[in-house]
């Protein structure tokens, strides 16, 4: 069992995220971009890891609230001029009630496993069509943002850094809720539900509620990270934000850093982003450009990762470079 | 007044009547054993007090109040906590946390649920194997363990389903202690499912026979091995 971090470790934390602040100083702009990607996939992974790593609810539709977050707030600063710090309550509120909406159909109704799966594809599914068509946004052809970097910070309007430290933040915030949740009744209650429902709801949990919660948190927390790349990217497409490759990269990180822990998110998001970005720069290098020959040997390293270490990459780590507190 | 009282239950599934119009009464405080042979309708009838089934006829009140409609997890939060037959701990958590998850009912502040569970788990002779993932441990310490969780709850009435089922006499010996000693240390009322006829006769204070899903003797436990129809159907001659 893994427990809370020993003050080794602890330092080594405080270390690197001192060494991520002060990255822009030293880091070129390519570098920069990789760390914002790594960042982002911490982030949202973070918020799946909370409803499948935790409470046991498999969502392979994470997408539909990443791109439900970067409409709502795009299109609020678009038609309305009503900026993202505001526009993010509205798009973690609209996020929110399509996951009660998922999660109520779900679990009242005993959807479980992979039928529960099939209901969270299906809706970012419908969402995804149903934006192809709706052209007060934009319908297929999308919606852009004007790329203006010396513009209103506080309107997420800027230059690389600005994303590079609200990213950082993203990421660092969610550990830290992950970290926190973990600690309380909810978080236990679960890890019971994950384990065995029907125990759990033989020890007084309304397992209903604890499912809802998980899924009320993680639609919200996956919205802030639409949001961000709405305003990041500047432009958003049906086609792309909904579709189901967007919610397989969000589950990845996750599933390679070691489901329903604390820190898995973050170490799987730092070694799947630069495995990425290191195919594309080989397989350029060797001037091999045949479609799908970066896609290939990235599957073979999941395949070759999840191979040797099943149950991630975190618990081993903090196994081995003894990370965690010890226990008899 | 009796703390759990079943008044005329009944339950059919299809053609069979697995619970027919059974009707009995526990004290608080006291340890009261329902005891017959494979397909009696001994697990029918506990998962009917447990929520996890509703009668089709009859009333089942637990400290003055019909229980029969709720929901599993509302009746344990009245007050009653039960145990799977087929023991079924969470297998990725600690002993600790398993028995962590009960003691959060009543209290939503994690240490002090923590302090709870350590206590629940020394009573149980489970807190050396604390750190211990649950899907590690043998069967009687698995068996401890689910009543450990149950009693993290905080109980009045405690509901053991073949508790003893798979220990060997040792076993069963250690958990009749822990049991007696639980009852007559805290006062809480234990109505167990049971088969095996030794952990009865050394617990129970009024034992319920039946036989195909109906009652066929109630009395002390001396009083129903020498009952003729229990005799019968259930325990035979040899048992005497």
């Amino acid at each position: 069992m893994i427990g809370s971090l020993n003050p080794r470790a602890r330092v080594l934390l405080l270390v690197l995220l001192a060494a991520l602040i002060a990255a822009p100083l030293v880091a070129d702009r390519y570098l920069i971009s990789v760390l914002i990607l790594i960042f982002y996939f911490a982030y949202v992974g973070q918020a799946w890891n909370l409803m499948m790593g935790f409470a046991g609810q498999l969502s392979l539709g994470h997408a539909l609230y990443v791109g439900l977050g970067g409409y709502v707030s795009a299109l609020l600063w678009l038609k309305f001029g009503v900026g993202p710090w505001l526009g993010v309550f509205a798009a973690v509120a609209v996020a929110a009630a399509f996951g009660a909406v998922i999660g109520w159909l779900g679990f009242r109704f005993g959807i479980e496993g992979v039928y529960f799966a099939l209901l969270t594809i299906a809706f970012a599914e419908f969402t995804r069509i149903a934006f192809d068509h709706i052209d007060y946004a934009g319908a297929a052809g999308g919606l852009f943002l004007r790329v203006d970097e010396s513009g209103e910070w506080w309107n997420l309007r800027g230059g690389t850094l600005l994303f590079y430290y609200l990213a950082l933040a993203l990421a660092a915030g969610a550990l830290v809720l992950t970290a926190f949740l973990a600690r309380t009744r909810l978080g236990y209650q679960w890890l019971a539900v994950r384990e065995d429902e029907e125990a759990a709801r033989a020890l007084g949990i309304n397992a209903f509620r604890a499912k809802m919660m998980a899924v009320l948190i993680s639609s919200a927390m996956t919205a802030v990270g639409g949001v961000f790349t709405a305003f990041y990217n500047n432009n958003l497409f049906p086609s792309r934000v909904f579709d189901i490759n967007r919610s397989i990269e969000i589950i990845l990180a996750p599933v390679v850093g070691g489901l329903g822990t604390v820190f898995g998110p973050v170490v799987g998001a730092f070694i799947l982003t630069p495995l990425g970005e290191a195919l594309t720069a080989l397989t350029g290098l060797f001037g091999i450009n045949t479609p799908g020959v970066k896609g290939a040997f990235y599957g073979l390293a999941l395949m070759v990762i999840i191979v040797l270490k099943p149950s991630g990459i975190w618990p081993w780590l903090a196994r081995t470079l003894r990370l965690t507190e010890h226990r008899p | 007044m009796s703390l759990l009282a079943v008044e005329e239950v009944s339950k059919r599934f299809r053609g069979l009547t697995a619970v027919d119009g059974v009707s009995f009464a526990v004290g608080e405080g006291d340890i009261f054993a329902v005891i017959g042979p494979n397909g009696a309708g001994k697990t029918t009838l506990f998962n009917l007090i447990a929520g996890v089934l509703a009668p089709d006829q009859g009333a089942i009140s637990f400290a003055g109040e019909r229980i029969d409609r709720l929901t599993p997890d509302a009746i344990c939060r009245r007050g009653i906590g039960r145990t799977f037959q087929l023991v079924r701990p969470f297998p990725a958590l600690t002993v600790e946390d398993n028995a962590l998850v009960g003691a959060l009912l009543r209290r939503p502040k994690v240490e002090a649920a923590r302090a709870h569970a350590h206590e629940v788990l020394r009573r149980l002779d489970l807190y050396d194997k604390r750190h211990q993932v649950a899907s590690a441990l043998t069967l009687p310490d698995r068996k401890r363990l689910e009543v450990a969780r149950a009693l993290a709850t905080d109980p009045k009435l405690l509901l053991l389903d073949e508790v003893m089922a798979g220990l060997r006499p040792a076993e069963t010996d250690r958990m009749v202690a822990i049991l007696r000693a639980l009852n007559r240390d805290s006062g809480i009322t234990i109505l167990l499912i049971e088969h095996v006829m030794r952990a009865v006769m050394a617990l129970a204070a009024r034992v319920l026979v039946l036989h195909h899903g109906a009652a066929i003797a109630e009395g002390t436990p001396d009083q129903v091995v020498r009952d003729q129809a229990v005799i019968d159907s259930y325990l035979g001659a040899e048992a005497l």
